[in-house]
């Protein structure tokens, strides 16, 4: 009985040993870049961020399906129509892979939707955005599509196997997103006056919402260290945000388009663009829920889980129905 | 009324007749035929199939990695399964 | 109208049936009771989509005016319309859709059988292709009628009721008028009455398996082929034509 406690600290430091081999283990792993698989030993802290960052992941797929889901009725010729709606499924299917690569680690799809439209899980800021002209629907592929496919393409490297095999599938079927958006912006700034002041004036509101998509300053972002040392993220935002701002400054001199920032410079000695700073506060606004379409999004979300309630419950009571019949 | 989720499926795609099939992903469904549906919906949008399987996840059965040392280890001395393991002597072809 | 003056016609009902239905469908994009039925939908909708392009396109080669499929879709008034009033009527929840979608693609399933044996080799290669895609359809709103007629009691009264309300829309599908008539004896077109009795046959069977009533035959609207449309329609066309409507001439 005396002993009690001391026997206690012995297994405390015993555990606590066995704890560290095994973290050392699993990192030496990662480092030997080993894909760590669903039922693999994990860290809780790597099984939390990876949950974290899938479903918002997903979350933002689902939601982003909104705001260009808005012009598919008023698409302007029915091959625009096809290809917008076809992007938009893609979208479905995407936040599919992604949940159900989540759901490998044992969370479940229904309480991530329920922590989305609780507001509890986050998704990317830049959905909340309205789109208010057809240009929209050319800058959301060309720019937000772009800025998203350099956040994934190292995604498909990750170190999670089914994170990095959902990122595969999704990067290969996005292929084509970005360049459906050019090419509307391009057919616009090939047309009428009208056309191109359309597309100028969607550059001018997507422009600084899409660097924000690559999220804080590296110096301001808490998860960004770990996430690298567990190969989760591969690049920072910074390095990312630069590459983006890079390449799509020619494309917008092509397009014959101006980038709204007066501070954006070439810089000789570094080969890359210097730009302005970004309306940070904006950003945590919008992250706070306090973005343009922050609560329509979600509650046109909430409305269409709520009104498939009945659908779902009847399917899974018929299917019950009909194993009973089975049986029987 | 029930508030559980569809049950989740495992989806598995034949590519080209020739080529065993292959796990796709996952679908959630309240049924077999749904389910079926689903993953023709959701994995064969760019022709990637000619042949579906799904079967309900909680019906695979799996090994564990803590046993993979057991499980998978011991093959790895049985070096004389494979071709490499024999020198052929030179002058000797077809072998 | 003379037969080919018809075969025209015929043509753009088929595209209008088609686009209309999927510009209904089109609404329903992020308001799916589930993630995988919105993977449904959508590919649902693309091949309508792909079917109205393929059936205006032809429609435009055989006026030879020049005129485009966009042309078709977004430069004409109500009344030049020839979609059936069923499916342009509004989505309304999942089971008023659903029944909207089933009523028609058993119809459409055999309108598109019968076109494979029709005199007139475009629309039987158009016919051809179409009717794998709808095969598809049919299969999975019958399955969906079944599931919810015989799913929860909820659910049952629910889609009853749907198909009640809709059932005065079907009539529409199977009195043939002039084009109708003239397509048939013309180029060996549908034969109205005897899809009618496949339909019923297949509807029947459908219904009978998820529980549900066959509503009575009572008082059928009409219009919807000759350009009289309900008042929905007209906003429907509204949205989808705006873009085109506000910039004449304009390439997108």
């Amino acid at each position: 009985m005396y002993t009690q406690g001391l026997d206690q600290a012995g297994k405390d430091k015993q555990l606590a040993s066995e704890a560290e081999d095994r973290l050392s283990a699993f990192q030496a792993r990662v480092d030997a870049e080993e894909k760590i698989e669903a039922k693999d030993w994990m860290p809780e802290a790597y099984r939390r961020t990876l949950v974290r960052q899938i479903s918002q992941h997903a979350h933002s797929e689902i939601i982003g399906m909104q705001p260009e889901g808005n012009w598919l009725t008023r698409a302007p010729s029915l091959k625009r129509k096809a290809i917008l709606l076809a992007k938009v499924q893609d979208e479905a299917g995407h936040g599919l892979y992604l949940y159900s690569a989540a759901e490998t680690l044992g969370v479940s799809r229904d309480q991530m939707v329920a922590d989305l439209l609780s507001g509890k899980a986050k998704y990317s800021s830049i959905f909340n955005y309205p789109t208010l002209s057809w240009a929209d629907i050319g800058a959301i592929g060309w720019l937000v599509d772009g800025a998203a496919i350099m956040n994934q393409i190292p995604l498909c490297r990750c170190s999670y196997g089914p994170y990095a095999r959902a990122m595969v599938r999704v990067c290969k079927e996005e292929s084509f997103h970005q360049r459906q958006g050019f090419d509307i912006m391009h057919a616009l700034c090939s047309g009428s006056d009208k056309q191109k002041a359309m597309a100028q004036d969607a550059l001018d509101r997507w422009w600084w919402p899409s660097l924000m998509m690559f999220g804080p300053n590296d110096s301001e972002s808490k998860h960004s260290a770990q996430s690298m040392a567990w190969k989760i993220k591969r690049f920072s935002n910074d390095e990312l945000r630069q590459k983006f701002v890079d390449v799509t400054v020619q494309q917008a001199d092509f397009l014959g388009l101006s980038i709204p920032d007066d501070d954006l410079q070439f810089d000789d000695t570094t080969g890359h663009y210097t730009f302005g700073e970004i309306d940070w506060q904006e950003f945590l606004d919008v992250i706070a829920g306090n973005g343009p379409c922050n609560r329509q999004r979600l509650e046109k979300r909430k409305q269409a889980h709520d009104d498939g309630a009945w659908v779902r419950e009847a399917a899974q009571e018929y299917a019950l129905k009909q194993a009973a019949r089975t049986a029987a | 009324m029930s508030k559980q989720e569809w049950p989740l499926y495992e989806v598995f795609i034949r590519s080209k007749a020739g080529l065993s099939h292959r796990h796709a992903g996952s679908v959630h469904a309240a049924d077999d035929q749904m389910a079926l549906d689903n993953a023709r919906d959701t994995y064969t949008r760019r022709s990637e199939g000619v042949s579906l399987w799904v079967v309900r996840s909680d019906r695979i059965v799996a090994s564990d990695p803590a046993e993979s040392a057991a499980f998978f280890e011991p093959a790895e001395d049985k070096i004389y399964r494979h071709p490499t393991f024999y020198d052929i002597p030179d002058g000797v072809e077809n072998l | 109208m003379n037969s080919e003056q018809a075969l025209n016609r015929y043509t753009l009902r088929l595209a209008d049936n088609a686009l209309i239905l999927a510009q209904r469908m089109l609404e329903l994009v992020a308001a799916g009771p589930e993630l995988e039925e919105e993977l449904a939908n959508a590919n649902f909708a693309l091949d309508y989509i792909g079917q109205a392009r393929m059936f205006y396109s032809y429609a435009a080669e055989r006026e030879g005016q020049g005129r485009t499929e966009d042309d078709f879709a977004f430069m004409r008034d109500e009344h030049e319309f020839g979609n059936l009033l069923l499916l342009e009527q509004p989505n309304g929840h999942f089971g008023d859709a659903l029944v909207r979608q089933f009523l028609f693609e058993i119809f459409y399933r055999h309108l598109l059988d019968a076109l494979t044996q029709c005199a007139d080799q475009r629309l039987r290669e158009i016919a051809a292709r179409a009717i794998k895609e709808v095969d598809y359809h049919c299969r999975h709103s019958s399955q969906w009628m079944i599931r919810l007629g015989d799913g929860t009691g909820f659910s049952h009264a629910r889609v009853q009721a749907s198909l009640d309300d809709a059932w005065r829309f079907t009539g529409e599908m199977f009195v043939a008028d002039d084009v109708d008539k003239l397509m048939q004896d013309g180029f060996d077109g549908p034969d109205l009455a005897a899809i009618h009795a496949l339909w019923r046959r297949d509807v029947g069977k459908v219904v009978a398996e998820a529980t549900l009533d066959l509503p009575a035959d009572e008082w059928m609207a009409d219009g919807g082929k000759q350009g009289r449309h309900s008042e929905h329609f007209g906003f429907l066309l509204a949205e989808m034509q705006y873009l085109q409507r506000s910039f004449p001439g304009a390439t997108w």
